[in-house]
């Protein structure tokens, strides 16, 4: 009998749990409204909005290859299975046409839909939360504007318990931190425009920080670098990888055209950003650069010493011919994988990268180039096996791809020469596997080369080219 | 010396490993379908297949060959018998100065080998590389996909590992 009571104020409790855990995790839903008419907007609030989902990156995931912008189904992959990015265009049936303001703007608040489901946070609402009102007015406008695509989102592929969107409250309360971007009254107007844009819209730390075994952004490891679809997302605070430390002008430069001279091409997931943040005027970059250059800090005096030797031997003598890092007199001797590696590297890779003629239209000395130094060779790898695709519409740098010239082991080999020649860093270890997983993927794994028809860029007046 | 299958015909050829792909095919195998455009890999004039897959044999040393199978143009067929790719290029009349068109069907061809069926989008993104500064890219878009046809229902050839020979 003891047990029997026991066992019933076991389960009553548990009931009482649950019941007051879905009651926390309940959210209501908000009435659906007849679509608002193109008209019922103020155009220059539609033109902010367009200008604020240029730094929001949201036609990148919200629009699937080759389908039309923001009517979603791109697939993103992640460690707990397949989501869908949903359609944000304002069709009645399939988008958010029945969306009133005050859904769209919970939605970016707080991660809920306007029927009052929890939202994934492949969605980056933990760090679309920090937007105001305001700006996520003028990004309503701009896209209850855009035209209505009947687009039906497929159904994200998730194992259970987690394809239960009640589970993301418990999440939310773990990692989720609501809340406006609060400025920082120590700091500049330049530097607060800045971290509020990165920090929110921009989400840099969506990619930059790492992750944890539940998929949340570490706020412990802030911009310590992070991983994106077979990308490394390099470090943004004092470990980053560049051999020229990054100041306020270079990053400007860098995510305002998408290159920069001493430090290399916006290539992968951050092509389209950089594509993106080059339709605005360059005061955004250079707000974005002025907060990331603080998180990276003063450079150390050692990496300032190594900038300087770089820069000296920018007009010393051309890259690749004197191998090893400045002080040393003799020509190391080189393992047999990075012998092999130069004969590739002087055969196929010097003619472009030590013609001496700078970016966008001549190859980036090597020396200068960050992939060189960072913790993965992946960026590296996708870059010889695919080369940089031409941006469409505008000046850039492109590179072809070597997949079908070079086999995996002639990669490898070239990896060993580059990080030995090219960098002061122990060699990277063993990236035969990556190169082939990176093969294997292709060009779908997010090699971006924007075209106008799908993922074109937010700013309307772009003008439309054809293949 | 480096021995390079071309075409099916077996090559010795004397030539400085970093000898590009498109000098020896040009010079040394006296095969001048593929053209020297930039010299950079940049505008596909050069485009030839190596094992199946497209490549910019300007900016392809030959140390990187040994052993392996090259298909140029001239491998897709001949002029008493053209292989699919060069008859729908003939069919749709594809080309104006045709400077660029060797590489545009070998890297096509490199696409309907694998996939005789490849949609437009397909098309459109593969082809991307490859440069025609006469403006012919419709009639070039039509060519593919007349060559897909041509692929899926004659039955012939549609690997560039096996072309037609004559004779």
């Amino acid at each position: 009998m003891r047990i029997a009571r026991f066992l019933i104020i076991v389960v009553a409790m548990g009931l009482v749990g649950l019941g007051g855990f879905v009651a926390y995790a309940w959210e209501s839903e908000i009435d659906p409204i007849d679509p608002p008419q193109r008209t019922a907007f103020d155009p220059a609030l539609v033109k902010h909005g367009a200008d604020l989902a240029a730094v929001g990156n949201c036609n990148v995931c919200h629009t699937a290859p080759g389908g039309k912008v923001f009517a979603g189904g791109l697939a993103l992959p992640t460690p707990f299975g397949t989501i869908y990015a949903t359609n944000i265009t304002p069709d009645p049936e399939t988008g958010i046409g029945r969306w009133s303001e005050e859904a769209f703007v919970r939605s970016m608040r707080e991660g809920v839909d306007r029927e009052g489901n929890h939202l994934y946070p492949a969605f980056p609402y933990d760090h679309f939360t920090r937007v105001t009102d305001e700006d996520n007015r003028a990004l309503y406008a701009y896209l209850m504007t855009r035209e209505p695509v009947r687009a039906e989102t497929p159904a994200n592929e998730l194992p259970f318990p987690i394809d239960q969107r009640m589970v993301l409250a418990g999440w939310k309360l773990l990692f989720f931190d609501e809340g406006v971007y609060e400025a920082d009254t120590a700091q500049s107007q330049t530097w607060n425009r800045g971290a509020y844009l990165a920090e929110g819209l921009g989400h840099c730390g969506a990619c930059h920080s790492p992750r944890n075994a539940l998929g949340a952004v570490r706020t412990d490891a802030h911009y310590a670098g992070g991983e994106s679809e077979g990308w490394t997302a390099y470090a943004l605070n004092a470990d980053s990888p560049a051999p020229i430390p990054w100041d306020v002008d270079a990053l400007t430069h860098y995510l305002h055209t998408g290159w920069e001279t001493r430090h290399g091409v916006a290539r992968g997931p951050m092509a389209p950003v950089t594509q993106n943040l080059g339709v605005l005027p360059d005061t955004e970059a250079r707000a974005i650069a002025t907060y990331v250059a603080s998180v990276m800090r003063e450079p150390t005096p050692e990496k300032r010493q190594r900038a300087e030797a770089l820069l000296a031997a920018e007009t010393a003598h051309p890259p690749g011919v004197q191998v090893q890092s400045a002080g040393s007199q003799t020509a190391p001797v080189l393992p047999a994988d990075a012998q092999r590696g130069a004969a590739i590297y002087a055969a196929a890779c010097s003619s472009c990268h030590d013609a001496g003629r700078p970016l966008p239209y001549g190859g980036l000395r090597l020396d200068h180039s960050t992939a060189m130094y960072g913790p993965t060779p992946a960026n590296p790898i996708n870059v010889i096996l695919n080369g940089l695709p031409a941006p469409e519409g505008e000046r850039g740098p492109i590179m072809p791809g070597f997949a079908g010239s070079l086999d995996d082991g002639q990669i490898v080999d070239l990896l060993a020469y580059l990080r030995s020649t090219f960098s002061d860093r122990p060699p990277w270890e063993d990236p035969g596997p990556l190169v082939a997983r990176l093969r294997e993927a292709g060009v779908e794994a997010g090699v971006y080369a924007l075209d106008s028809g799908s993922a074109a860029p937010a700013n309307p007046s772009k003008q439309e080219t054809t293949w | 010396m480096v021995a390079l299958t071309v075409n099916g015909t077996r090559h010795e050829i004397e030539a400085e490993p970093d000898t590009p792909l498109l000098y020896v095919l040009r010079d040394e195998c006296h095969l001048h379908g593929a053209k020297y455009g930039c010299g950079l890999g940049q505008c596909g004039a050069c485009t030839v297949i190596v094992g199946g897959e497209a490549v910019l044999s300007c900016v392809t040393p030959l140390l990187l060959l040994e052993n392996k199978e090259v298909t140029t143009v001239e491998g897709l067929g001949t002029i008493e018998q053209p292989g699919p790719m060069q008859q729908a290029f003939i069919e749709e009349q594809a080309a104006q100065c045709g400077y660029c068109i060797p590489g545009m069907m070998m890297r096509a061809q490199a696409l309907l080998g694998r996939n005789p069926a490849a949609t437009d989008g397909e098309i459109r993104a593969h082809m991307e590389p490859n440069l025609c500064r006469c403006g012919t890219h419709m009639r070039i878009m039509a060519a593919i996909r007349r060559a897909g046809e041509l692929m899926q229902t004659s039955g012939r050839a549609a690997s560039a590992d096996a072309p037609q020979r004559a004779g």
